[in-house]
């Protein structure tokens, strides 16, 4: 009796768990997913991934350290410690340094511009248009400043430079009050 | 006697008021130029409507916006637009923006269009908000919100609120128009009246201003006396001397013992509260027609040879209203727009007065360089002066750590940068300058976040398109190859047939 009873519960849990794994399945790696939210898509790969989801991917299989973003900054690297429950350690050097100040975003010289479309080919976030043997220009709202169209990418010389946006009253920041104090104390 | 309640926290403040204190506002001479921010208000920046080189009269719309919060700029004197450009504002910053400068003729000549309206009282609410809206009038109280907008609640009004508190160290220009144009306030504020409906109105002014008070029942009894009635139920009520009773939820506090909801607006709890300057502004617009163009200000400061209120036309370099007040006495100074508490220190003085420009405090700098900030020893005085109910100790760790999600949860963004936090600091920590600095550094890290978001989005469709392209092209190589092969075929079979025909 007790063996038959075992068996029904065996055969029901078996069909619930089988239709939750179905009806639940979880489509991609939930923590591919959460890595890539605290990456700041710049999409620049410095990281030496093509991308930051890559880039992602890679840190959720133990392949890549946390600390390859320099866009990211140090703060990034901390959000990904906490996620991760790692210690954070400081930026990989190899990868590049974090920039301080204002964002900065890709500018095409419109004169020296050739319009050979290879800048429009590869920015990761369709921010340059133009057509071939046309000039190109670049959408700044979409520029995430990646830097890769710059040369070797541009056959030309100084036609695209990184520029840092403009300083407005909705993007000027208060001064770090604790810089103000070590001054002081210096 | 009216019941009146209390707030939590604040402190008491030395007034130096004495320095400026006087019912006269003086003039100041028209300036050699004129220099007009496109945003002067809390909203959207305004658009010019004048081109360089275009003649323009006192009180003529030079710039405006079609968007509901916002308020249009007018020329504040007669003259000639000689450039549109990105000049010096007021800002802490001291970043240039958008400016329409004007070169006075010097006849300060009015619009043709600007004439006085004897009978107000017959216009529709619509109407005068529309009127009001034009003039280009917004909160004087220093908030710069647009006033039209705050003349349109979606619920019923029960108590009109005209702020004469002026709780600021120093600042007395409230207090002298209070005292010079009590009658103009209160037929400002009997329009307002007629506009909103409220039940109840009241003019709250601190009791260390015993003149105005004086001077608002003075009018009050003359106005009755001349038949107009319905004035009876206007009260001028005196509240404590207890900074920061002037900020809007305060005295909403004080006197209704209502609070503000979190992110909320006063009308959500039935009340409209407006300063007496922009009450002012109102009966300048809708008796006289005239628009914002120029507003009381106080000069004073231990470094100013001569405090004073002057009335200065919008857009008058902050060097020339100096000079006004006979200069200032030593180089070794400080300009601070607005009060000690929650001023902002200028750069310079070729900078121009704006619609938010109260006052401008010529401080000695040594008192400005502040000391270097101890550690903090966990007293807790700033929570009990907090105003807001806040615990700055709390927000200070966090601020420090940018912590955003606790910075949230210890509702930084109500905290409206009083000051009294770091007046009673006994370590001297600057914790204002940490809540600006920390609200800023909240707001990058927001913007960051959606950019990231937009971008991933971007990258996706993108890396999808490429997929689609990559497919199609394989699409029709497979096509063509059968295409071909299949013509090869039909070339067999075709020979194979020939060679039969032959055979």
């Amino acid at each position: 009796m007790a063996v038959i009873i075992l068996t029904v519960l065996a055969l029901i849990f078996g069909v619930v768990l089988g239709y939750a794994a179905i009806r639940f399945r979880v489509e991609g790696d939930p923590l591919v997913e959460t890595i890539d939210a605290i990456l700041p898509q710049t999409q620049c790969a410095q990281c030496g991934y093509p991308g930051c989801r890559p880039y992602a991917e890679a840190i959720a299989s133990g392949n890549a350290e946390i600390n390859q973003c320099p866009p990211g900054g140090e703060s990034g690297v901390q959000a990904l410690a906490d996620l991760l429950g790692r210690d954070p350690i400081p930026l990989n050097p190899e990868n590049g340094v974090a920039e301080e100040g204002l964002p900065l975003v890709a500018v095409i010289n419109e004169e020296t511009c050739i319009g050979c479309t290879k800048c429009v080919q590869i920015c990761p976030v369709d921010a340059i248009v133009g057509a071939a043997k046309h000039m190109h220009n670049v959408l700044d709202a979409y520029c995430t400043g990646c830097e890769l169209c710059l040369p070797p990418l541009c056959p030309v010389e100084d036609c695209i430079v990184m520029r840092p946006v403009d300083l407005t009253i909705k993007n000027w920041k208060w001064s770090n009050p604790e810089l103000h104090n070590e001054d002081k104390a210096a | 006697m009216i019941k009146l309640w209390k707030f939590k926290g604040g402190i008491k403040l030395t007034g130096f008021k004495s320095l400026s204190k006087s019912s006269e506002i003086k003039k100041t001479p028209v300036p050699e130029k004129i220099i007009l921010p496109l945003r002067q208000h809390i909203g959207e920046i305004v658009e010019p409507a004048v081109d360089v080189g275009d003649k323009v009269y006192k009180g003529q719309l030079i710039a405006e916006s079609s968007s509901f919060i916002s308020a249009p700029v007018h020329a504040s004197s007669s003259g000639t637009v000689i450039d549109i450009d990105k000049y010096p504002i007021p800002h802490q910053s001291g970043i240039l923006e958008r400016c329409i400068v004007i070169k006075p003729d010097g006849l300060d000549e009015w619009e043709p269009n600007v004439k006085a309206n004897l009978n107000p009282e017959s216009l529709t609410a619509d109407e005068m908000r529309n009127r009001i809206r034009q003039a280009g009038i917004v909160g004087l109280g220093g908030a710069v919100f647009p006033s039209a907008a705050k003349l349109k609640p979606t619920r019923t009004i029960d108590t009109l609120v005209i702020n004469g508190v002026e709780c600021e160290p120093y600042i007395t220009c409230d207090d002298a128009l209070m005292r010079s144009r009590a009658e103009d306030i209160i037929r400002g504020l009997l329009l307002l009246r007629k506009l909103l409906q409220p039940i109840d109105c009241i003019i709250a002014v601190e009791d260390n201003k015993p003149e105005a008070i004086q001077a608002l029942n003075t009018s009050l009894e003359k106005l009755k006396s001349d038949g107009i009635g319905s004035v009876n139920t206007i009260r001028v009520v005196a509240v404590p001397t207890v900074f920061p009773t002037g900020g809007e939820k305060q005295l909403i506090k004080v006197l209704t013992g209502k609070e503000v909801p979190q992110n909320g607006l006063p009308y959500e709890v039935g009340i409209v509260c407006l300063n007496v300057g922009t009450t002012a502004a109102v009966f300048d617009a809708l008796y006289m027609g005239k628009p914002l163009v120029s507003r009381i200000m106080t000069v004073t400061g231990p470094k100013v040879k001569k405090p004073a209120n002057f009335e200065v036309l919008i857009g008058t370099p902050i060097e020339h209203v100096l000079a006004a007040a006979g200069g200032v006495t030593s180089e070794n100074h400080t300009l601070i727009m607005g009060g000690p508490m929650m001023g902002i220190p200028l750069p310079h003085s070729n900078i121009p007065v704006v619609k938010a420009s109260n006052c401008i405090l010529v401080e000695s700098a040594e008192k400005q360089s502040k000391a270097t900030a101890m550690p903090c020893i966990r007293c807790g005085l700033c929570a009990t002066v907090c105003p807001m109910n806040l615990l700055p100790q709390q927000l200070y760790w966090h601020s420090r750590g940018k912590a955003f999600d606790k910075l949230v949860h210890y509702n930084l963004s109500d905290c409206i940068e009083c000051g009294c936090c770091s007046v009673v600091c006994p370590s001297k920590i600057p914790l204002v300058h940490y809540f600006r600095f920390a609200k800023t550094e909240k707001i990058e890290h927001e913007v960051k976040a959606k950019f990231a978001d937009q971008s991933r989005i971007r990258t996706k469709k993108r890396e999808a398109r490429l997929e689609r392209i990559k497919q199609e092209k394989e699409e029709i190589k497979a096509k063509r190859k059968l295409e071909r092969q299949r013509k090869k075929l039909a070339g067999v079979k075709n020979d194979v047939i020939d060679n039969i025909k032959v055979g």
